[in-house]
């Protein structure tokens, strides 16, 4: 084959390709702490909370994984106009970003929290705490250091999922490789670089994911 | 433009569906035979081969579905023909879908207890009549559950295909929005058809995952 | 000749040498128990002769069958030799006639009819002709085993490997199995079998061997093995 492979283009177009990174990063760091954090609630509503708002938590957690995150984020970004929601396209991506996250790890939090056996909650009982306190001190971090890497992989999943916030104009690196081969004429060039540079995000962010594992939870002394 | 009615909208969205259903199977049958094979160099005895499984596998399960069609779209595009979007579709959904397919066998394969290769072992099978005749027969039905339960995965993953010029269920609603200025309604029913599809397929796995752990049952 | 001819056999598992060198002759009809500690490198040399594990150094020889590397050369010796394990390791998906008969149809290529006879007539033999139909799940431990026998047995070894066959067991299924392995003895079968059960092995055995730390500490027939321990370690062993 007489293709030419022709990486010239590539000094030229850094900065917008960093900054299309950044703009990566920066969705998945929110996304993942505030998705997070959305799980646990929904977590903690599913497995102790309050009956009547179960359905409710139910309902959010199915319709999201059943649905593509492309049709969350355009519903999101075009339909709530129409609620007079008006989002910029940063903050569009950012919501459905949390959104979609928080429907997953609502799932792989409460397998953590099922798992717990049932003498952690008597103990907290017969010490008197309440329980949201038995769930906030005892049933939390051990059910989190249970399904940590399941939850690092979503994570993963949902940086990787990211790439298409770019259909709204989010200045992300997908965007940013979209706008390079429209000018340098190398398309295939400029997807394969980005489609490396998303394996080196993933591979970075689950080491990161790993470390804050490391760090957050207990370790048993080998 | 105001001419469109709820089941003209309805009516275009649902013929676009056909599409995304079509392009579903087509990337799950397709990438369950590719993943078969993805499964067996990624348990085979040579070593090479098992790498070359393990790298494929990271690569497709570590970029973005999006980057996987638009290398499939423009390099296919490099061999000179101009590439039908549905072909560079189908192309990177069997590939993707493989990769996921042949990981999550082999989960399934390794969870054979290790007592079933030592058994047929020492009555004197071979590697193959192992595999047919004892260890795979226990993977598939482990298998099943997650098996279905990706399939929705493939499903959501087929609306990635309309950023590529494919038309289908995405495509048809971002089509259809632009012609009647209703986003709201439209992504809604978007949102709903494709809740359709996926929702009796989690459940299905749900439910196969249940029956699995409660019984060990043949019966 | 011997029936299995174990010459110097080493094996490592890393840094570590589980077994340093190991000389038994086992003769045709013999019952051979081998008993020790947990660690001892018993049950490593039951599943080197079954090849299970390969050998760093020395030779084991079933009847012509040598244990060679290469996967032909290790068929060959497994046709020779059954092994029954402590988990037992029936097939699940398979029921007990099924068990016994899918390695004679694949590996030996016998026709379906004359295998579920011979499955039969195995089953029979442990006292299950009735579980023809049953899965694993739906027999006791004891039951498991007797078919795991039977299953060796159909492939018509010239001797058994029976590794802490009855350990996994509830004690009150333990007789069952060791009356089925009584009667293969008095059938004449080769045994060699790791094993717990003293008095069995006092009972059964043609010879004992005392394996420690990778070696054969004490060999010898069990009336004087068992009464007349000569090691200190085999002495603490048996608490006497």
């Amino acid at each position: 084959m007489g293709y030419q492979w022709n990486f010239d283009w590539l000094a030229g177009y850094l900065p917008i390709l960093l900054k299309g990174i950044s703009i990566t990063v920066e969705l998945i760091a929110v996304g993942a702490a505030l998705g997070v954090s959305l799980g646990i609630a929904c977590a903690w509503v599913r497995t102790l909370g309050p009956a009547w708002l179960r359905p409710f938590v139910s309902a959010y957690v199915e319709l999201i994984r059943n649905t593509p995150f492309l049709i969350q984020l355009f519903f999101i970004f075009f339909g709530l106009p129409s609620l007079d929601l008006q989002l910029t396209a940063l903050e569009a991506a950012n919501l459905a970003m949390v959104v979609n996250l928080g429907a997953y790890s609502c799932e792989i939090i409460r397998a953590g929290i099922q798992a717990t056996p049932r003498g952690q909650f008597e103990a907290g009982k017969s010490l008197a705490m309440t329980p949201f306190q038995t769930f906030r001190h005892v049933v939390l971090v051990p059910a989190l250091q249970r399904i940590w890497p399941a939850l690092a992989s979503q994570i993963v999943i949902v940086m990787l999922g990211s790439s298409v916030v770019s259909q709204i104009s989010v200045e992300d690196l997908t965007f940013a490789a979209n706008f390079v081969q429209s000018r340098n004429f190398r398309a295939f060039e400029t997807y394969a670089v980005a489609t490396l540079t998303y394996l080196v995000l993933a591979i970075m962010l689950r080491k990161v994911l790993d470390g804050v594992g490391w760090l957050v939870f207990p370790r048993r002394k080998a | 433009m105001g001419q469109f009615t709820f089941f003209d909208i309805l009516r275009n969205l649902l013929i676009a569906t056909q599409w995304t259903v079509i392009l579903s199977l087509v990337s799950f049958v397709g990438g369950g035979i590719v993943g078969g094979l993805v499964l067996f160099a990624r348990i085979s005895q040579s070593g090479w081969l098992r790498n070359l499984a393990r790298g494929y596998i990271e690569l497709l399960q570590g970029t973005p579905l999006l980057m996987q069609l638009f290398l499939a779209f423009f390099g296919l595009a490099l061999f000179g023909v101009a590439v039908p979007a549905w072909l560079a579709a189908g192309l990177a959904l069997i590939l993707w879908t493989a990769a996921f397919l042949g990981e999550i066998w082999r989960g399934c394969v390794e969870a054979v207890p290790r007592g079933q290769w030592e058994a047929s072992s020492s009555l004197g099978m071979g590697y193959l009549q192992q595999m047919r005749y004892v260890i795979l027969p226990q993977a598939l039905r482990v298998a099943i559950p997650p098996t279905v339960g990706f399939s929705v995965q493939v499903v959501k993953g087929t609306a990635l295909t309309s950023i590529i010029g494919f038309i289908e269920l995405t495509r048809a609603g971002t089509v259809v929005t632009n012609a009647t200025y209703q986003p709201f309604l439209v992504y809604g029913l978007v949102a709903l058809i494709y809740f359709c599809l996926c929702w009796p397929l989690s459940k299905a796995s749900q439910v196969l995952e249940r029956k699995l752990n409660v019984a060990h049952s043949h019966h | 000749m011997s029936l299995i001819a174990i010459t110097d056999v080493r094996k490592s598992f890393g840094q570590n040498e589980v077994l340093k060198g190991i000389d038994i002759d086992v003769e045709r009809g013999e019952v051979i128990a081998i008993i020790g500690k947990s660690g001892s490198g018993k049950s490593t040399l039951l599943r080197c002769i079954n090849g299970l594990e390969t050998i760093d150094a020395g030779s084991i020889a079933v009847g012509r069958a040598q244990l060679l590397p290469g996967e032909a050369a290790l068929r060959a010796l497994r046709l020779k030799v059954g092994m029954i394990f402590q988990q037992f390791n029936l097939f699940p998906h398979l029921t007990a006639g099924r068990n016994v008969m899918l390695s004679q149809m694949v590996v030996k290529k016998t026709p379906k009819v004359q295998a579920e006879a011979v499955a039969r007539k195995m089953l029979e033999r442990v006292g299950l002709a009735e579980k023809f139909d049953a899965y694993p799940d739906e027999l006791s431990g004891g039951q498991q085993q007797r078919v795991a026998i039977a299953r060796a047995l159909a492939m018509e070894p010239m001797a058994l490997l029976c590794d802490e066959i009855t350990s996994a067991l509830d004690p009150e299924l333990v007789s069952e199995v060791l009356a089925v392995v009584k009667e293969l003895v008095a059938e004449g079968m080769t045994l060699l079998m790791v094993t717990h059960e003293m008095r069995f092995a006092r009972d059964v055995c043609s010879r004992v061997v005392f394996m420690h730390q990778g070696r054969v500490h004490e060999i010898g027939p069990p009336e004087h093995v068992f009464a007349n321990p000569k090691t200190p370690e085999l002495r603490q062993f048996l608490g006497v």
